[in-house]
């Protein structure tokens, strides 16, 4: 049977294309100028710098997920390794923060291993093997932790989370920085494009002689890590190591981020700038509304909207072709 | 014998492709028809136009003297048509009763289901085909082939008040042992014998010969043939279904020789030994020196995919070697293939192929990033000069390295595919159907390329549905059937007689 020559499918284009690679930026410009000009004292120095602090751990997580997420994978257990990262931390201070926080990530990728074995060595779908620690971990940090409350009294770990640099908090460079080093890593490494092929076409990239299940494991790694980072992160901020409740929640505040920052769910691509500003709108809408003295369940409802307008965004793309 | 299904001229069509065009099958009660052509014949489309998957565009069918639609494939299953699939498509974790039963599980008198009933009535119904088996297991613990035997009775017993008139059995024992094919055969004398009528799809010619009473070939959406299997030759049936006119092909074939290129003292680059496959590969050997263009010839599921994936690592092996340019290599790794030379273009190049949504510049350089990296950073100078190269060297139609390969046509789309072997600097290229699906220009090109790199010193395996491409565009053929080499040709041998000859000789 002759096959017929297919013509070249187009690219998607018009206004849902635009929105789709571009909304978030523009959802972004405009609620700033909204806030500029009707709420009140939103162009404070000190409300801005709490806006980017308080974004700062999420964002953090989100650039993990968003790895992962680009192999076509989730990863649900990143607040739960944030809780094991701030679990470890008080226990190894006596020797110096460099050690505790090392541990912490150790920690981390350990936490990663264990999810990317499950996922491209024994096969189980990312979904499923990342909610056993989603569930696990948590348990495990209050173990450790002898489920206490521990204060930080480590005067290192709390300029970490109180100090600032240039005028910045150091929290908001620490997270800028690991922005552009996964931004720098997704387009220029060998491991970066792997990775975006092995989430584009899995056995195209077999066939191609990638090393798939070495990609998968990194790439859960990544995410481990950095999500021990955000849990150090946010126990300096808090000054205190609270396995219980720290990073709860975090992975599906995550999960919005990358997905309101156009990384389609489907994998073969990763967004990072798009990341942190979805990362960036979401903590923006909360804080409009809360300024207009709208309750947190307003705020939800709203994000609620734009992450179905976003999903709906990368959906057309797919029906169109 | 009385028909029981009838089709005539039968027509569908989808956007650009016509599947059927006035196609007739008459199907009788208490016989086994065998259903033949290779790929894209459209074997598949007239199976689902006869069990109402597909609405036909043009065309009756009649069955038990009335024309019918059956607008819905539970149309025809509720009037006695049944299909029982290539693919096993029952529920592996329920029991063998409940696969037999579902959906139409007896009932008690509280509508819930009667269970003792059910597994009398399944036992009952399997010890009539003389399948002995216990029918409270869990399907998924029984073998292959006893899972097709529970589908076949399955489909032969579609309820007390409906008795199945037609079975359509597509593949059914392509995953089967020789032992359990008996069984099998078995099963289908009896339905036979109840005055069933069989249709009967396989590429085994010895099977369809052994069972079947009448045949239908097709190729390319056409009716080529009908009539008593036992009054067709084989070596016209293999012509059928090739589309080759076996007069033609004997005037042609002694001409078509013109000399050998190769030096066959050269060591082999290339020498594939026992390469074994459960079900798939049976000791297959395949030896390729520098230069030479090696074809795999076979019909359709003889296993020359699984040859070529086995030697580039894409399909695990329970035994065999493979020997490049004399070091032995580690089977089962495609990463392993590709650093010692060994290079595979999948036959679904949609599939297994392109990444559509990246670049032809990403698309091209994806197997050799790691050597255009230093520290694991990519050179987008060194990367940009080699796909500069490839892409002038293939004439790669793209308006920028930077273009997506979704928007490439299917030609192009190949052509990225090859830069992207041949960035590996391979020893060996494997082309499972390099020029499937591409128009006739890009065809040209690709068979033209193919001998120039074979010219350069590559060893090729290539692998072509067209018959003339593989006659042609080869040096010397194995012949493959049912996962096994039945001839080597070589030279003088290479013809078009010669190879459908050893495609339609008798297996033993």
């Amino acid at each position: 049977m002759a096959e017929a020559t297919v013509a070249p499918p187009r690219r998607t284009t018009g206004t849902r294309a635009w929105l789709r690679d571009n909304g978030v930026y523009a959802a972004i410009v405009v609620l700033l100028v909204y806030d500029l000009a009707f709420t009140e004292n939103f162009a404070t120095l000190a409300n801005l710098d709490t806006q980017l602090v308080q974004v700062a751990p999420i964002l953090i997580v989100a650039l993990g997920m968003a790895l992962v997420i680009g192999t076509e994978g989730v990863d649900l257990s990143v607040g739960s390794v944030m809780a094991i990262a701030a679990a470890i931390l008080p226990l190894y201070l006596g020797y110096g923060i460099a050690a505790a926080i090392g541990l912490a990530l150790v920690a981390g990728a350990l936490c990663g291993l264990l999810n990317g074995t499950l996922v491209a060595v024994v096969g189980i779908q990312p979904i499923v093997a990342t909610l056993a620690l989603l569930v696990g971990g948590r348990g495990l940090a209050l173990v450790f932790a002898n489920g206490q409350l521990k204060d930080i009294r480590n005067a290192d770990l709390l300029r970490l989370g109180s100090g600032t640099l240039l005028g910045l908090p150091l929290v908001v460079w620490i997270a800028a920085a690991l922005a552009v080093l996964v931004w720098l890593l997704v387009r220029y490494t060998t491991f970066g494009r792997q990775l975006v092929a092995v989430g584009g076409n899995r056995s195209a990239s077999m066939l191609a002689g990638l090393p798939v299940r070495r990609v998968l494991m990194l790439t859960y790694v990544a995410s481990g890590v950095l999500a021990a980072i955000a849990g150090v992160v946010a126990t300096a901020r808090l000054t205190a190591s609270d396995p219980s409740a720290i990073g709860s929640l975090y992975e599906l505040a995550a999960i919005t981020a990358v997905v309101v920052g156009g990384t389609p769910l489907s994998g073969g691509r990763v967004r990072v700038l798009g990341t942190v500003a979805g990362a960036l709108l979401m903590q923006l809408i909360t804080a409009t509304l809360i300024k207009h003295d709208l309750p947190d369940s307003t705020a939800q409802i709203v994000q609620a909207a734009i992450i179905v307008v976003a999903v709906y965004l990368q959906r057309t793309k797919a029906g169109g072709r | 014998m009385e028909a029981v299904l009838t089709a005539t001229a039968i027509g569908k069509r989808f956007p650009g492709v016509v599947a059927l065009s006035d196609v007739d099958i008459e199907l009788l009660a208490g016989e086994v028809h065998a259903l033949v052509g290779e790929n894209g014949a459209g074997k598949s489309t007239l199976i689902k136009v006869l069990t109402g998957v597909y609405a036909p565009d043009g065309g009756t069918l009649t069955y038990r003297d009335r024309a019918v639609h059956f607008g819905r494939p539970q149309d025809a299953q509720a009037a006695g048509i049944s299909t029982v699939y290539q693919e096993v498509n029952l529920v592996p974790l329920q029991s063998v009763a409940s696969n037999l039963f579902l959906g139409r599980e007896p009932r008690t008198r509280f509508g819930l289901v009667d269970f003792r009933e059910m597994h009398r009535r399944a036992r009952e119904l399997l010890g009539s085909y003389g399948i002995d088996v216990e029918v409270t297991r869990p399907l998924r613990t029984l073998g292959m082939g006893v899972q097709q035997m529970v589908a076949v009775a399955r489909a032969a017993d579609t309820g007390a008040d409906t008795k199945a008139r037609v079975v359509i059995l597509d593949e059914p024992t392509s995953s089967l042992e020789p032992r359990e094919v008996g069984t099998l055969f078995g099963i289908v004398e009896r339905l036979k014998a109840d005055g069933v009528a069989v249709l009967y799809v396989s590429h085994r010619l010895d099977e369809l010969y052994r069972i079947c009473d009448r045949v239908t070939v097709l190729r390319d959406g056409r009716l080529v043939h009908n009539g008593p299997m036992a009054e067709l030759p084989r070596l016209r049936l293999v012509a059928m279904m090739l589309g080759r006119d076996l007069e033609e092909v004997r005037r042609d074939g002694a001409t078509r020789f013109d000399g050998e290129r190769t030096a066959a003292d050269a060591p082999p680059v290339l020498d594939a030994i026992g390469l074994t496959a459960k079900h798939r590969l049976d000791g297959v050997d395949v030896t390729v020196r520098p230069g030479e263009i090696v074809g795999l010839g076979g019909l359709l599921g003889a296993g020359r995919s699984e040859t070529a994936m086995a030697i580039a690592g894409a399909l695990p092996l329970d035994s065999g070697m493979v020997m490049v340019a004399g070091k032995r290599l580690r089977t089962g790794s495609v990463g392993a293939a590709m650093r010692a030379g060994v290079v595979l273009l999948p036959e679904d190049r949609k599939a297994d192929g392109i990444l559509p949504e990246l670049s032809v510049r990403e698309n091209i350089v994806l197997a050799a990033l790691p050597r255009l990296s230093a520290a694991g950073v990519v050179s987008r100078r060194r990367q940009d000069a080699i796909v500069a190269t490839f892409m002038r060297r293939l004439r790669i139609k793209a308006a920028s390295p930077d273009q997506r390969v979704g928007e490439l046509s299917g030609g192009n789309q190949q052509k990225v595919l090859l830069a992207r072997l041949l960035c590996t600097r391979p020893k060996v290229l494997l082309l499972d159907e390099p020029t499937r699906g591409i128009d006739v220009g890009a065809k040209a090109e690709v068979q033209a390329l193919v001998d120039e790199l074979a010219a350069e010193g590559l060893g090729v395996v290539l692998i072509s549905s067209e018959f003339d491409e593989v006659v042609e565009g080869s040096d010397a053929i194995v012949v493959l059937r049912e996962g096994r080499v039945v001839a080597n040709l070589a030279g003088a041998e290479v013809t078009e007689p010669a190879l459908l000859a050893a495609l339609a000789e008798e297996g033993e």
